[in-house]
This record gives C-alpha cells, sequence and structure tokens, in this order.
C-alpha cells in the first residue's frame, strides 16, 4: 500500500479511535473502584448533545467540551446517589442511565439536528511531523487527541504510582477491607463516578464537537457499549484499553476506506457498518474465554454494592 | 438531618407500593418538565393521562401498544429472575419481525389458514435464534451476555435496513425502504371492530399465564429462582447454571420474536426500517416494575403504553420531540430504583446515634 | 506451663469501658458492659458466639460507635470516631477476618493503613525489623495472595505493631493456626505485654484464655455476667459463666461393626481453575458404613476444593477418583451424586446452604426435591415441601417463625440444625459435612454432634471436615490430616492425640514428601 494511503487510514484510527480512550479510560478508574456503570452511552449522549448546544451558541469549542463534561458527571451523579447511597443495583441503574440519557439527549438536541459547526482547526506539533512513518499521520491531529495521550499517562501515573490510586484499587478489590481500615468509601466511588462522567462527556464532545461537526440523534451508535467491552478486553489495564482503542477505531473506518478506495465489493454497506459490533463480541469471547485472567485482573468487588456499617 | 436506617426485614408493603411511588414520582417530574419548556402543566398531564383513554377506541389503542410490551417483559422477566440480563430484546424483536416478513412474502399469493401459525413460530424461532448467539458465547467462552446481546441489537438494526432497502423492498412502493403489504391471511384478526386491537393481545395474555405457571410452579423455574438469588446455593443443589442461561435467553428471544411477528402482522402490515420504536428496551423497564412478575408486568405495560401515546398526544398538540417518552421512560426507572431503598431501608430524622 | 501473673499496676488503666450500650433495629448487641484493662494485661473477652464480643470490638476500634455509655483511654473520656482515629490514640486491631488485599504486595497493604505517603522502601526495612524482632516472619515482597493463612495473619499483626500500639485486640486469632504455632503466637503475645502493651484476647476457647490471660470478662448475650482469673478458674466454671450451664456431653457409643465402603477417594488430583485455590494431589480415603472419619486441618489448606470434588459442585475430569457407594462418580453433578444416596452439608449456610431470602419449605426443595418426592411432573407440590420442612424443624427443634420463615430470619444455630436436618431426614447412605457447628451457639453445637453420633449408629458413613480439633476428636472414629492439597493416612482416634494431630497439620506426616529438611521452610500454618 502506498504511504498516502497508510498515513490517510492511520490518522482516521487514531481520530476515530480517541473517543474510545477517553470513555474507557474514565470507565477504567471507575472499575477499578469496584462500581460498573453501564450508563457509558447516556453519558456520552448527554456530553454530545451539551458541547454541541454550547459551541454553537457560545463559539467556544472549548467551553463546548467544559460543558459536555458537566452535563454528563451531571447524569452520573444521579447513578452515583442511586448505586452508593440508595444502594440500588449497578446493573439495572446503569441502564437505566443509558435509556435516560439517549432520551433527553434526543430531546435537547432536536433544535440543533440540521446545524452545522464550523471545524476546529486541528493543532500541529513539528517534531511529531519529523518522526518516521508514523509522523505523517499524527502530528496535525485536533487537539484532544493529544489529550488523550496525556490523559493515559495521567491515568497510569494515578493508578499505579500515587496513593490515591493504591487506595483506590484496594477499594476496588475489597471495600469492607478498606473501610475497616478507615478509607471514607463511598466517598471515593463518588468521585470515581464523577471521573468516569466526565470522560465520558469528553468523548461524547469530542464526536459532536471536533469528529463530525453536528448533531444526530443516535449519533453515539453504540460507542459507550464498545468502551465497556473495550476495558474488559484490555483486562483493567490502561495500556491494553489504548491498543483495544485504536484496534477499534481501525475497524470502524474500513467501511469507510473500502467505499472511498472504490474497490468494487459485493458487501452492503450495512455489513461493513456492522463490522465494529461484530468486532466487540469476537474480541469479548477471545477474551473471556479464560476464566482465570479475568479473575485475576477484574476488581474483585465490581458490580457489587456496599453497605457502610452503621 | 435525614437518614437511611435499614429495616430488620424487608417490607412486604412497600415492594407493592414502590412501582406507585415511582409513577407518581415520574408524573410529578413530568409536570416540572412542561412548565420548564414553557408549557402549561396541568394540560401536559391531561394530553399525557387522560387523553389517550377517553374513549374506547382510545383504550384500544393503549391496549394494543401494550401487547408488545408485555410479551418482551414476560419473556426477559424468565431470565432476569436469573440473573441472566438479555438486553438484546431490541435485536431479538427486529429478527421475529424479519421471520414473520419472510413467511409472509415467501406465501404472498396463498390464502392458506395456516400462514399465520407459521408467521408465529417463524418469529418466535428467529427470535430464539438472535438470542442464542449469547446463550451460546456465554456458556461456552464466559462472553458476558449484556455486551454481546447489545451489540446484536445494532447488527439486527442493520440486518433490516439492508432488507428493507435491498432484496425485499417492495417494486411497487415508490423506492420507500419497505417491503410489499402482506396479504389479508398473513394479518392477525382484529378482535373489536373500528379499533386496530388485535389477535395478538390474546397471545400476550397467554404467555403472562405460561410466565406465571412456569415462574412460580414449575421445577425449573424454582431452579432459575434460586439460581438468581444464591448462585451458589444453586451450584450445592446440583442445577445447571449451563441450561438455565439457554432457557432464560432463548425465552426471551422468542418471546420478542413473538411480539416483532403482532407487530408487522398488525396494524402495520409489512415490514419497514421502522419497525421498532424501542419496544424491546422499554420492555426491561417493564420488567422491572413490574417487579418480575406477570401481574406486576400487566400494569406496568399499560402504564408504559400510556408513556408511549402521551408522549405522541404531546407532539402532536404541544409540538415538542417524541423523545419525550423516552425521558420519562428513563425517568419511571430512576424513580423505581430510587423508590426500592423504602424495601430495605427506612427513613429518619434527626442525628446518627451509631 | 507457668500459670500467668498480672503485672503490678501502678499506672492508670488503658481502657475502661463504663455502660457501653448498642442498640441494633433488631437485637441489643451489647447491654451496659463494664470492663476494664491495665497497661501489660491480657485481658480476655470470652463469650460463645453471639454474646456481643465482636460489636464491643467494632466499638472500641471505632467502626461504629456506642449508643450509649462511656469509654477512657488512659484516664481520658473519648469517643473513638473511626479506625483511622483508634490507631493514632494506640489502638491495634487483629481483625478474624483479615482486611487485607490479595492482589497487593504486603508492603501496599500496610502502606493502606499508616497515614500519610509512607516510603515504601523504608517501609519495607521497617516491616523486616519488626518481623524479626517479635518472631513473626513475613516477606514485604510477596503478595497477600501467595501467602498461607497463617502468613496473612502474621502480616495483619505486623501491620498493628508499626504503629506502635498501646492496646492490642485480637479476635479469635487461633482459629487459623495449627497447635505449635499457637504457642508461637501466645509467645509473641506474652513479649508485648511485657513491654507494657495491654492486649484484648477474643475467644470462645477456655484452654487458650486458661494458659494465656491473666484476666477475663464473660459476655453472654450482650451483657457481662462475670470477671474471673482464668489461672483460678476450672474450664468448667468459666463455661458456666459462658452459657448459663454445663458444657453439655455427647453420649459417644462405640462405632458400630463397620461395613462396606460408601465413599472411597481413590487418587484424587485436581488442580482448581481459580489462581486462588489450593491443587488437591493424590489423595486416597475410604469411609466405611456405620463410622465417623474427620480430616482436620488448618483453613486454607485445600478443605473446600476437597468438598466440592466430592460433591460434584466441581467436575473432575476423570470419573474413578471418587467413588460414591460403588459406583463412579467423578463426572457426575450434586443432583445425580444425591441420587446415589450421599448428602451433604457445606460450610456456608446462607447463600449456599440455603437461599436467604426463601422460605423454609422453599429450602427444603432445594436438595430434597428427588429424594421426598417433591416435584411431581415437572411441577412442585407445595404442601409436601411444607410437611418435610415442618418434620425438620419439629425434628431438630428448629427455633423459627414455621416453615415460611425465610432462612436469614434464622439464627445460625437454627439455620445450621434445619440444614442438618434437611439431609439427615433424607436417610443418606452417605453424609458428608463441612464445618458443622462454626458459629454455633454451644446448645445447637451439641445437638448437631450428637445427631451426627445417631446417625452414624444407625449405619450410615459419615465424613467430617472441620478445623475444630476438638470437635473432631469428640465424635471421630478415625482422623486424617489435610495439609497443602494433601492427605495424611487414617489413624484411630483413640490412638492419636491432639498434639500428633497438630505436628501432622503442618504436613509432617511419615511418607508425607514433606517429612525431610524442607520441612523446615514449611510455615507452621
Amino acid at each position: 500500500m502506498d504511504a498516502s494511503l497508510f498515513t490517510s487510514m492511520l490518522f482516521a484510527t487514531v481520530v476515530a479511535g480517541t473517543p474510545l480512550i477517553i470513555v474507557a479510560l474514565g470507565l477504567l478508574v471507575n472499575e477499578k473502584a469496584g462500581v460498573l456503570n453501564l450508563g457509558a452511552e447516556g453519558m456520552m449522549a448527554m456530553g454530545a448533545v451539551a458541547a454541541f448546544a454550547v459551541t454553537h451558541h457560545s463559539g467556544s469549542p472549548w467551553l463546548g467540551v467544559m460543558a459536555g463534561m458537566a452535563a454528563a458527571m451531571a447524569v452520573s451523579l444521579i447513578f452515583g446517589f442511586l448505586t452508593l447511597t440508595l444502594q440500588a443495583n449497578q446493573v439495572a441503574a446503569g441502564l437505566a442511565l443509558s435509556i435516560f440519557g439517549v432520551g433527553l439527549s434526543a430531546f435537547i438536541g432536536k433544535p440543533f439536528e440540521s446545524i452545522a459547526l464550523p471545524a476546529v482547526p486541528p493543532i500541529r506539533i513539528p517534531f511529531i511531523a519529523d518522526l518516521p512513518l508514523i509522523g505523517e499521520a499524527l502530528y496535525n491531529q485536533q487537539a484532544l487527541v493529544y489529550l488523550s495521550w496525556a490523559l493515559f499517562w495521567v491515568v497510569v501515573w494515578f493508578l499505579y504510582r500515587s496513593r490515591a490510586g493504591l487506595v483506590l484499587r484496594a477499594v476496588g478489590e475489597s471495600p469492607a477491607s478498606a473501610h475497616a481500615i478507615g478509607h471514607p468509601v463511598i466517598l471515593i466511588r463518588y468521585l470515581a463516578v464523577l471521573f468516569g462522567g466526565a470522560m465520558a462527556g469528553m468523548g461524547g464532545a469530542f464526536l459532536s464537537v471536533f469528529y463530525t461537526p453536528m448533531w444526530v440523534e443516535g449519533m453515539v451508535a453504540g460507542r459507550g457499549w464498545i468502551a465497556l467491552a473495550l476495558v474488559v478486553f484490555a483486562t483493567w489495564r490502561p495500556l491494553r484499553v489504548m491498543i483495544g482503542a485504536y484496534l477499534f477505531g481501525g475497524v470502524m473506518i474500513t467501511q469507510l476506506f473500502i467505499q472511498g478506495s472504490g474497490m468494487q465489493l459485493d458487501f452492503p454497506a450495512q455489513f461493513l457498518s456492522s463490522l465494529p459490533y461484530w468486532a466487540t463480541i469476537i474480541v469479548l469471547v477471545v477474551i473471556s474465554r479464560n476464566v482465570n485472567t479475568i479473575r485475576l485482573n477484574s476488581p474483585m468487588s465490581l458490580g457489587k454494592p456496599y453497605r457502610a456499617e452503621g | 438531618m435525614l437518614r437511611l436506617e435499614p429495616r430488620p426485614e424487608a417490607s412486604r408493603l412497600m415492594s407493592y407500593l414502590s412501582p406507585l411511588l415511582a409513577a407518581v414520582l415520574t408524573l410529578m417530574a413530568g409536570m416540572a418538565v412542561f412548565s420548564m419548556l414553557g408549557k402549561d402543566p396541568v394540560e401536559g398531564l391531561r394530553l399525557f393521562l387522560l387523553n389517550p383513554v377517553k374513549d374506547l377506541y382510545g383504550v384500544s389503542e393503549l391496549l394494543l401498544k401494550a401487547t408488545p410490551l408485555m410479551l418482551c417483559a414476560i419473556g426477559l422477566a424468565v431470565g432476569f429472575r436469573a440473573n441472566i440480563w438479555n438486553i438484546g430484546a431490541e435485536g431479538q424483536f427486529m429478527l421475529g419481525t424479519v421471520g414473520a416478513t419472510g413467511v409472509a412474502l415467501y406465501f404472498q399469493e396463498s390464502d392458506s389458514s395456516l400462514i399465520l401459525p407459521t408467521m408465529v413460530v417463524a418469529g418466535a424461532l428467529a427470535g430464539a435464534a438472535w438470542a442464542a448467539i449469547p446463550a451460546l458465547l456465554k456458556t461456552r467462552f464466559n462472553a458476558n451476555e449484556i455486551l454481546v446481546s447489545l451489540m446484536l441489537v445494532y447488527v439486527a438494526q442493520l440486518f433490516v435496513s439492508w432488507l428493507v432497502f435491498g432484496p425485499w423492498k417492495d417494486p411497487d412502493g415508490f423506492n420507500f425502504p419497505q417491503t410489499a403489504m402482506f396479504g389479508d391471511h398473513a394479518l392477525l384478526p382484529v378482535l373489536m371492530e373500528g379499533t386496530r386491537l388485535h389477535f395478538g393481545f390474546l397471545i400476550a395474555l397467554t404467555a403472562l399465564l405460561a410466565g406465571y405457571a412456569f415462574m412460580n410452579r414449575s421445577y425449573t423455574g424454582f431452579k432459575m429462582r434460586v439460581a438468581g438469588e444464591a448462585a451458589d446455593a444453586a451450584r450445592y443443589a446440583g442445577f445447571s447454571a449451563n441450561r438455565m442461561i439457554w432457557i432464560g435467553l432463548l425465552t426471551g428471544g422468542a418471546a420478542a420474536g413473538i411480539a416483532g411477528m403482532c407487530e408487522v402482522a398488525g396494524p402495520m402490515g409489512q415490514l419497514t426500517d421502522k419497525v421498532s420504536l424501542g419496544y424491546g428496551f422499554a420492555a426491561i423497564i417493564v420488567a422491572f416494575v413490574g417487579r418480575l412478575n406477570p401481574v406486576g408486568i400487566l400494569f406496568a405495560s399499560l402504564l408504559m403504553a400510556l408513556l408511549y401515546i402521551g408522549g405522541e398526544q404531546v407532539q402532536q398538540y404541544m409540538n415538542l420531540p417524541s423523545s419525550i417518552s423516552l425521558v420519562f421512560q428513563g425517568l419511571l426507572l430512576f424513580f423505581l430504583l430510587g423508590s426500592d431503598v423504602f424495601i430495605h431501608y427506612r427513613l429518619k430524622f434527626g442525628r446518627a446515634t451509631a | 506451663m507457668t500459670s500467668p501473673s498480672p503485672p503490678s499496676s501502678t499506672l492508670p488503666p488503658r481502657l475502661v469501658l463504663r455502660d457501653i450500650r448498642k442498640v441494633y433495629p433488631t437485637v441489643v448487641a451489647n447491654d451496659g458492659i463494664n470492663l476494664t484493662v491495665a497497661p501489660g494485661e491480657i485481658h480476655a473477652v470470652l463469650g460463645e458466639n453471639g454474646a456481643g464480643k465482636s460489636t464491643l470490638m467494632k466499638i472500641i476500634y471505632g467502626v461504629t460507635r456506642p449508643t450509649s455509655g462511656e469509654m477512657q483511654w488512659e484516664g481520658q473520656a473519648v469517643t473513638v470516631s473511626s479506625p483511622a482515629h483508634a490507631r493514632e490514640l494506640g489502638i491495634g486491631m487483629v481483625f478474624q477476618h483479615f482486611s487485607l488485599f490479595e492482589t497487593l504486595t504486603v508492603v501496599e497493604n500496610v502502606a493502606l493503613a499508616l497515614p500519610g505517603k509512607p516510603d515504601l522502601d523504608e517501609l519495607a526495612r521497617r516491616i523486616e525489623a519488626v518481623s524479626q524482632r517479635y518472631g513473626l516472619p513475613v516477606d514485604p515482597r510477596r503478595h497477600v495472595h501467595a501467602l498461607s493463612v497463617g502468613e496473612r495473619q502474621r502480616v495483619e499483626i505486623v501491620r498493628c505493631l508499626l504503629q506502635n500500639p498501646r492496646l492490642l485486640i485480637m479476635d479469635e486469632p487461633t482459629s487459623v493456626l495449627t497447635p505449635q504455632a499457637v504457642r508461637k503466637l501466645f509467645e509473641t503475645l506474652r513479649q508485648l505485654a511485657a513491654e507494657g502493651c495491654a492486649i484484648l484476647y477474643i475467644s470462645h476457647k477456655l484452654d487458650e484464655i486458661q494458659e494465656l490471660c491473666h484476666t477475663a470478662t464473660v459476655l453472654r448475650g450482650g451483657r457481662v455476667t462475670g470477671h474471673c482469673k482464668p489461672a483460678e478458674e476450672t474450664p468448667e466454671s468459666m463455661a458456666r459463666l459462658m452459657i448459663g450451664k454445663d458444657l453439655p456431653v455427647c453420649e459417644h457409643g462405640s462405632p458400630t461393626h463397620t461395613g462396606e465402603i460408601r465413599l472411597r477417594l481413590a487418587g484424587l488430583s485436581h488442580a482448581s481453575a481459580d489462581p486462588f485455590a489450593t491443587d488437591l494431589r493424590d489423595i486416597h480415603l475410604d469411609v466405611h458404613a456405620g463410622e465417623i472419619v474427620g480430616i482436620a486441618g488448618v483453613s486454607g489448606n485445600g478443605q473446600q476444593e476437597l468438598l466440592r470434588a466430592i460433591s460434584g459442585e466441581e467436575a473432575l475430569a476423570e470419573k474413578f477418583p471418587v467413588q460414591i457407594l460403588g459406583v463412579e462418580a467423578g463426572r457426575l453433578n450434586p443432583g445425580q451424586r444425591r441420587k446415589l444416596g450421599m448428602c451433604f452439608v457445606p460450610e456456608e449456610r446462607l447463600g449456599r446452604g440455603a437461599v436467604p431470602t426463601m422460605s423454609l419449605a422453599d429450602n427444603a426443595i432445594l436438595t430434597a426435591a428427588k429424594t421426598q418426592g417433591l416435584v411431581a411432573g415437572g411441577f412442585l407440590s407445595f404442601s409436601r415441601a411444607r410437611s418435610f420442612a415442618e418434620r425438620c424443624i419439629n425434628g431438630f427443634g428448629v427455633k423459627c417463625g414455621g416453615a415460611a420463615a425465610p432462612a436469614r430470619s434464622l439464627s445460625g444455630g437454627n439455620l445450621q440444625k434445619f440444614i442438618m436436618g434437611r439431609e439427615i431426614l433424607q436417610s443418606p447412605r452417605l453424609l458428608v459435612c463441612a464445618q458443622p457447628t462454626w458459629g454455633v451457639d454451644v446448645g445447637a453445637a451439641a445437638f448437631i454432634r450428637q445427631a451426627l453420633i445417631d446417625l452414624r449408629n444407625r449405619g450410615c458413613a459419615v465424613l467430617v471436615i472441620s478445623e475444630e480439633l476438638d470437635e473432631l476428636f469428640e465424635i471421630c472414629d478415625h482422623i486424617a490430616v489435610i495439609a497443602k492439597g494433601r492427605l495424611s493416612p487414617l489413624r484411630p482416634v483413640a490412638e492419636t492425640t491432639v498434639e500428633d494431630i497438630g505436628v501432622w497439620m503442618s504436613g509432617l506426616w511419615p511418607g508425607s514428601e514433606l517429612s525431610t529438611d524442607s520441612a523446615a521452610e514449611v510455615a507452621h500454618a
């Protein structure tokens, strides 16, 4: 394949993978604390619509991103309240959040449906341009792409090098023991939920303000769920989340490239569009087969409610 | 200061009252939403709650809307009781429509009375087959059924889209994404003259009865309840977890598939790309609000149907987007999960003494 | 062994509890508790399960707050608001159920309990220093999941000691130790007491308290029934304070003429899929009709895995290693094994032996569905289930709200009696039970042990897996030891002693691959 095709594919893959990285890293921190938030899809949708609306009205995409994060955090707080304070079932609450978030975003977004935002200029980072082979594709990306790389390092440092991260991991493994030693389990979980919400909002904002600067009902198209699967696929490790996100990004843009390259294939467009979903299923099967791997790596208290002793 | 104090014993009264409390809270939230949008809340509530049932035709529409919800929800409840989370009912519903449509189109010229039963079977089999995928992947590979069944929803939507834009598109349909209309013998008979309420409603009621008998009186239903409440006890008793995964998922899939068949063989009379209004997801909420038991599901389906129809009314008369029903659905589930706290906890005033 | 003598107390008491009350919605856990502990004193808190000991310790350690009452620390009135506050004051606690994090290392675990951000390397050095000084060898770099139960307890103790506690609370510390390891622990505790640390020692084991403790406070039903000096008491007098009447004694009888082999384990080896579990290695065992065989062992040496292999909850690769009444059953599931005539009682009551939210009648269906004809044509017969449950309730003196009462409304002892009753009334030909009297009050425990003996006398084969050596010596005819997944040879109970078995519990029986110079490496737990 010639260099420019490779470059454009790599470029597009990185862009497509970026929202997945951001959301999945947020979910990773969430799950490391023992909380399973299935509402990622709803949070992303809220982030997308809020970011779009604020960007449109204010003209500033960065205000939009912050608004998206705030909106997603607000709905994640509902989830947090239900599961952490009211002891509701985490699976049900997460589903409720997904349905509610997608519905509310469709509702709020109705008036914005045929509006296109001006494209945000990318940021050029000169020294990356000089990297062999991949430099071409990576030096001229949106700011959030670079931010996603920084986020990766922040999460790694936080989880494995900081005391707060150690406490968070302990809470995820055994909230009862953490409480017995005297750590504020519920507070830590609330913070983890809010962080997960903020990241989901940022990912959603990326979609509606930078990726396709438009709002369409259903534009998140399952990415929230794919991010959840990604965390499982990555066995809760940040580096694997990055790799997995880019793999998925690659699958997502395959359709575009096949159509764009003019290759005559007999596959209908819908089949190509369904590839990311099949890929998610395959990836889940591959990683779940070994029960041991899941056992050793998943936070032990994931999904189980914790009642603070009175 | 308000505190939550654990109850010594779960309150049975609250487990019946909690869905009611949730419904009331949802309506109150609804009124707040209306006022925030600058619309008259009382009028909004009237349109939502009273308009739909003001005459016999309205009631029949309510029952019609409740039919697919009842079918899907009772199928899902069987699995949910055993902690088997089938979230893909929406996709299984769509495969059911495909199966039934396939039979209807194939036998379009025929007028045999066997067409309808065959369509029911085809719908059930297609839905069950789609649910068999997460069942297989969970039992063989331990893959999480929530994510797998959900991914398949997106695939199913794309599949239907391909069919109605492609091979099954009606050649006389002016290029709209829809199949040809079904022949008369492929349509479910109407129950009441002048309404659209059809035989599917009776199928749904039968499904509720069957669900009751299965879950509460059969040994297999007992095994599934144990598996849902105490997985270790189920293993100790020797109940096969794999078999229960299959039963839970296939039941949900078949029920959703039949619901799909009822949709296309009912008032729609054809398959289009707008065949589902999210019934598969709404059914999840119905199952929860109905406390996973047939009587509760009956009432919860009616409530949910009211939310759908009310949404349409409000869209028509108050110029609000139809997605307002989705907002209400989500709110209902939130409030239900919140109200459930009172089953195990009591609200107390005052400072904590411990 | 010289009897312990209390230190001379010229200093103010370290801890004083006055009229402590703790009221929960369903029960008054502590009702007017008075307690005084001097510096350097080893003070026992004695009582059976449910007497209120754990609740009292939680109050002292700040995990929960008393409903009323006063606490004085070193002469000052104080309310302990949290475990961190307790640690600041100088109170350390070693929990019965450890609060350790398995996927983290020892250093990380200790660091979590210390305030601020300790440097991990320096902390590792301090851990090594403390563990040397008090005879508690522990490697700071290892992950907790790789440690044995005894090693984990040492980590818990070291974690406390690093904060220089002036009061150390030990909650039932010896349930996970061999008799030899218990001796070593006592040495450590005496050393600490000599240095001025006060120790609260929670236990229900009368002989240990006599050996170690200076003073004792006895709790029953949430109240103090007496203070005493264990050295001046007899086990019987302390037991009377603890349970209000004399210790019941079992009618042992003599084993009936032992008959056919009902359970045979023929070279059972099984590597568990769970990375945290113990692999079983080449286990041979025969259990005959009309005898009770006991398997002793420190927790974490394969008992749970062995039980699951016998019950069928864990499927084996081959069928012949487990033979039930002559049938090769290795690949049969629990239901099929029950059909052969086996019943069994697991160590966990709620959640495994019974479904907590379901009624006793429904729980009867759990294992007795086929043997008692509770299912007909795929449908349940509720009336038959209810009457069978009532037979269990009446036959075994289960105090409950009737057959419709949910399982979790019963006390531990009563639920255990119900489960025992359910299994025994199915007239099994082989009964396997694990920890039959764990967490059960003394009266129910005696009842259960007698029921097992009576069952044996009726010709059933009984296998008991237990961590309580006294219990095994009381009811068993033959005894073996499981250590690191291997099983020792069987010995008649009459021909061995607790000490011998204690040695075997480290894996050091003749013929085991461990009784060579590698024995020195084997931890005593």
